[in-house]
């Protein structure tokens, strides 16, 4: 921490610099932002604007001629759908458990790793495999090999403990999806604190060893603020991408039994290309990207603020 | 050797601590190691059984008893050859690289903008970046569809790539960017008095310090434009369907074939697995947003 | 040095750019003319196709088709059922243009053909000498016609019928009636029931999805007395028929039906009978070939077959073919006409017959009466063939139930929003097959969506 902080200065005395250029300096300097910014607003934007658009049309795609304006009445039946809110909820169960067990587990792993042991490479290696593997690949891998109730690997384990038979996809069919959701990100953020561990400053922790600190102690006062960042990141990263998560839930449990383990994307996905119902599709879209930004709004710039360490008054 | 803390091997031996402690430490490594092989073993076998599966015969691949040991046979591999996976390998290569490659082209000079020279509102900026990450695709896939296919690019492998771009565009100027601000100050003012026109500024003092950031970026990107499913599978027919296309082609709704299904699994997976595997060091370095030196 | 080195750096940049951008364009331009390496006067027809075996055998086939017609090139996109639904039907509707040859069942093909989306097959049928159009089945043609013209030619067709283990009702001193009935059957499933973790009774879809445990749900329904909808198309899910029946069906499967119900569909049941896991089963006719395949099935040669179990009706199978239409888009119709008219022909059947790969057991059954005459087919189906073309010429999708219905289709309602709404019934049921809610709560879920897709016709 200490070590990225006294750069810091650095770096500020820059944008001190910055604001006193003058106009054509100011376009020179944001001249490389360009075509990024304008590439990312063609692409992900220009389609919003026209869910958007969709959003306030009765349009269903398989009955040519049913297009008409009808204003904001599919708002009203997306917030009159019971489904919708269970699925809601789900997609927070589903995102949020997944992250914070993934985080946990992933840290005591990589304090596993951040150890001398003999073949710790080969260790790590195995570890990571998950995270490499195409999602949906891993769901078939889960939903068959490992949880199917009669021929899986899970079950075939557990049957000296007198525990076999649990059907665990149709009666948990949230954790199961977790299940391998957190199989899969463990290994990330495994990867990502252990890269934390590994730029601890170990001249503080001799400091600390010798003083007769106990581990425990070294631990909560060192390590874990030093980890503070990584794991910060840690929970955006993994939340911006299972906040999405789509492959896992439509191989492992189409969503069901029922919608108990359906989360937005796939009950969006459902809707649209199932149902066809392009204008009550785009309306759950938009409600859900309101959602997700005030959402990510308050939790972004909170972390932007610790992550970056730039005040924005600079 | 350090016992809290890996250092880097050529580390020199901190002041020994006193013989007992040292003795019971080391013995709880030892008892640590063995869990951490324990773990890793665990989480790696399923990936095993995938690999082990593949070369059964299907009536081996379905016993409620699992077989470890069996007749290996490559019928399924030669089945999934046989299936024509060719043309998919070809088009996840050309999404996953030319996706990859613009990223770069696109990122870097972005990165490089909101990090060394800061312009007003680049929190903004940034923000904004991070927050296309959270649209959820499927709100805008119809519009995409439509829009694809009102100017003739359905099925065609490019209009992966530019989606792919703009999938991981956001992640990488993020990630990029952290790299960029490890790169000292001075450096970047010496540059600047020398009058240096910004991209050799970017290409000769800048790149080579961060060029193992933007490997480890390049690796991200390439492993989730290679593992991306949602858009391949939704605006791809016979000419541009990608990898894990062509797997979900192969659970049949009648009948289903485990040994089969994990052989054309196998094949999804392996590309980016090995590249993970022999890049593992840079991914970790990567991840680390630039904090390891 | 330095200065030495930028130059050669600035040299080298654009000359690396522009070979990049020349090699992109290269192939941008290639993949974007879609055929690479296409040669002149060859067309390329695309087909869509769900991977079913008897699909999967076909395409096995096809390089002889390009054998025999060298100007055509075919190209697959074989994709699972659920997909490949989703994705012909976003393409058709959109106008997306990507396939010649679409896969689609007797649920799309009268409504598509109403919107102008497919090409009427009559003109084509004609000019096609030995293709006999009245050989196939007549339930089966009328499911595929719109207005007297057929828009899609079937390639197989299905009814549903039940699979027993006659080894195993013998043993038991078990006989199955000539015509089941239900309650005969949970009877049954009850006395050939271990118990779990050891043989179960019956296998029963529970899988959700308006194609999998909605399919013989529907035709219990039906069976039973119940309705989607009345002629004023008010919704009827809560009716006593219709909740007597889906309890009927979720008490069976959760007794005495297989472990994992909620998500077995026909795959997995499949899998459970063929290892012999289940005694019985009520599926598609089309299971028979997996099941009696000894390379996949254990039980092959074990097995007795029986008419769709009833109750109230005097049969209940479903009606389902699984059919080739052209779309309205597609600027290759003679190519993919030829393509098609050679994979729903006569020889078709008697060239999957013979191949040593394929065999008589798996020729797509239920679309032409001929294959029925055919001795070969008769030596290794004559079990169960009679049943199929039986269950197939009585089905009846103008009145499926009891009382009068203002739509069409025994195990579906021939009116677009089924598939959502069927789907939304299914994960209802689905659940309470898991035990997560009650029948009652499910079936009142339902009826409030069935509700709302009932108002829009009544208008």
């Amino acid at each position: 921490m200490t070590a990225t902080l006294e750069e810091r200065p650095a770096a500020e005395a820059n944008v001190g610099g910055a604001a006193m250029i003058d106009r054509a300096e100011g376009w020179r300097r944001r001249g490389p932002l360009l075509p990024a910014l304008i590439f990312t607003i063609i692409v992900t934007q220009i389609p919003f604007i026209l869910t958007l658009y969709y959003s306030l049309q009765s349009w269903n795609l398989v009955r040519p001629g049913s297009q008409e304006f009808v204003w904001f009445s599919n708002y009203g039946d997306v917030f009159a759908d019971s489904q919708f809110r269970t699925v809601a909820l789900n997609t927070v169960i589903m995102t949020l458990g997944s992250v914070l067990i993934a985080v946990v587990l992933g840290l005591l792993l990589a304090l596993l790793l951040n150890r001398q042991f003999v073949g710790r490479g080969v260790v790590r290696t195995l570890l990571i495999t998950p995270f490499l593997i195409t999602p949906v690949a891993a769901a078939l891998l889960w939903k068959t090999v490992l949880l199917d109730p009669t021929l899986g690997l899970i079950n075939f384990v557990l049957s000296p403990f007198g525990l076999s038979g649990t059907e665990w996809i149709s009666q948990y069919p949230l954790a199961s999806v977790m299940a391998a959701l957190i199989w899969q990100w463990t290994p990330f953020m495994m990867l990502l604190l252990l890269a934390g561990l590994q730029s601890m400053p170990t001249d503080q922790l001799e400091a600390a060893r010798v003083d007769g600190a106990s581990a425990w102690s070294t631990f909560r006062e060192l390590t874990l603020p030093h980890l503070r960042r990584f794991i910060e990141l840690g929970v955006v990263l993994g939340t911006i991408y299972l906040v999405n998560i789509f492959d896992q839930v439509y191989m492992m449990t189409q969503g069901g039994p029922g919608v108990a383990s359906a989360n937005l994307p796939f009950y969006i996905y459902q809707r649209a290309f199932l149902g066809f119902d392009i204008g009550q599709s785009a309306a759950m879209g938009v409600v859900v990207v309101i959602l997700t930004l005030i959402a990510a709004n308050f939790a972004l710039r909170l972390i932007f603020k610790s992550f970056s360490g730039e005040q924005e008054a600079a | 050797m350090a016992v809290t803390t890996s250092t880097p091997p050529d580390t020199q031996e901190p002041a020994a601590p006193p013989e007992p402690r040292r003795q019971k430490r080391s013995a709880a490594n030892v008892w640590l190691g063995v869990i951490a092989w324990v773990v890793g073993i665990a989480f790696f076998f399923p990936v095993f059984w995938m690999v082990l599966t593949s070369f059964k015969q299907e009536t081996d691949a379905y016993t409620t008893t699992p077989k470890i040991i069996f007749e290996p046979t490559l019928e399924q591999y030669e089945g999934v050859f046989a299936a024509g996976v060719g043309p998919y390998v070809v088009n996840s290569v050309i999404a996953t690289v030319f996706s990859t490659l613009f990223v770069l082209v696109l990122g870097i000079p972005a990165a490089f903008a909101v990090s060394l020279r800061p312009v007003k509102k680049t929190q903004d900026v940034l923000f904004f970046f991070i927050s296309t990450k959270m649209l959820p695709v499927v709100a805008v896939i119809v519009p995409i569809y439509v829009v694809v296919n009102q100017i003739g690019m359905l099925d065609n492998i490019w209009t992966l790539v530019v989606l792919y771009t703009g999938m991981n565009l956001p992640i990488a100027v993020w990630m990029m960017r952290s790299f960029f601000l490890e790169v000292p100050g001075e450096l970047l003012e010496q540059a600047s008095i020398d009058g240096a026109p910004l991209w050799r500024t970017l290409r000769e003092i800048v790149l080579p310090i961060i060029s193992p950031g933007i490997f480890a970026t390049a690796l991200i990107c390439v492993i989730f434009a290679w593992n991306e499913f949602f858009f391949a599978v939704n605006l791809t027919a016979a000419n541009a369907g990608t990898m894990p296309v062509f797997l979900v082609g192969f659970i049949t709704s009648e009948g289903l074939y485990w040994a089969q299904l994990s052989a054309a699994a196998t094949l999804a997976a392996l590309p980016v697995v090995i590249a993970g595997w022999v890049a593992q060091n840079k991914l970790v370095q990567g991840l680390s947003f630039g904090a390891v030196k | 040095m330095r200065g030495a080195a930028r130059r050669r750096g600035r040299g080298r940049t654009p000359a690396v750019l522009g070979a990049v951008l020349a090699s992109l364009a290269l192939l941008a331009g290639c993949s974007g003319a879609g055929a690479l390496g296409a040669a002149e006067g060859v067309e390329t027809v695309t087909v869509a196709i769900v991977s079913n075996p008897q699909m999967e055998d076909a395409i096995s086939l096809a390089p002889q088709f390009e054998a025999e017609n060298p100007g055509i090139r075919l190209r697959f996109v074989s994709l699972s059922e659920n997909e490949a639904r989703a994705k012909i039907t976003a393409s058709v509707a959109t106008g997306g243009g990507e396939f010649d040859i679409v896969m689609i069942s007797n649920y799309e093909t009268p409504q598509w053909a109403q919107n102008g989306w497919l090409t009427n097959l009559e003109p084509y049928m004609a000019a096609t000498p030995g293709y006999d159009r009245n050989d196939f089945i007549p339930t089966v043609r009328d499911s595929l016609s719109y207005q007297g013209a057929m828009y899609s030619v079937p390639f197989y067709g299905e009814s549903s019928f039940l699979m027993y283990r006659k080894d195993l009702f013998e043993q038991a001193g078990i006989q199955m009636p000539a015509q089941p009935t239900w309650p005969q059957i949970a009877q049954i499933a009850a006395q050939l029931d271990q118990g779990q973790g050891q043989r179960r009774g019956i296998c029963l879809r529970g899988k959700p999805g308006w194609g999998e445990v909605m399919a013989p749900l529907d035709t219990v329904i039906n069976t039973f007395g119940g309705r989607w909808y009345d002629p004023q198309w008010r919704a009827q899910l809560t009716s006593p028929e219709v909740k007597q029946a889906v309890q009927f069906y979720v008490d069976l499967v959760r007794e005495h039906g297989e472990p994992g119900a909620s998500q077995a569909g026909f795959s997995e049941c499949a899998t459970q009978f063929g290892q012999g896991e289940v005694a019985m089963w009520y599926d598609a006719t089309s299971a028979a070939g997996t099941v009696e395949d000894p390379e996949e099935s254990t039980v092959a040669g074990r097995i007795g077959y029986a008419p769709a179990p009833v109750v109230a009706t005097p049969s209940s199978g479903w009606l389902y073919t699984w059919s080739l239409g052209i779309p309205q888009t597609s600027p290759r119709k003679d190519a993919a006409w030829r393509f098609m008219s050679w994979m729903t022909s006569k020889e078709y059947i008697q060239r999957a017959g013979r191949d040593p790969s394929i065999g008589w057991t798996s020729v797509p059954p239920g679309s032409r009466q001929s294959t029925y005459q055919i001795p070969e087919y008769q030596q290794v189906a004559g079990q169960y063939a009679p049943l199929i073309l039986d269950g197939l010429q009585r089905a009846n999708p103008q009145q499926p139930t009891v009382q009068p219905v203002p739509y069409q289709g025994v195990q579906f309602v021939r009116i677009p929003e089924f598939q959502d709404l069927g789907t939304r019934t299914s994960q209802q049921v689905s659940a309470a097959i898991a035990g997560q809610i009650s029948v009652d709560e499910a079936l009142e879920q339902s009826q409030n969506y069935a509700e709302t897709v009932g108002e829009s016709y009544q208008r």
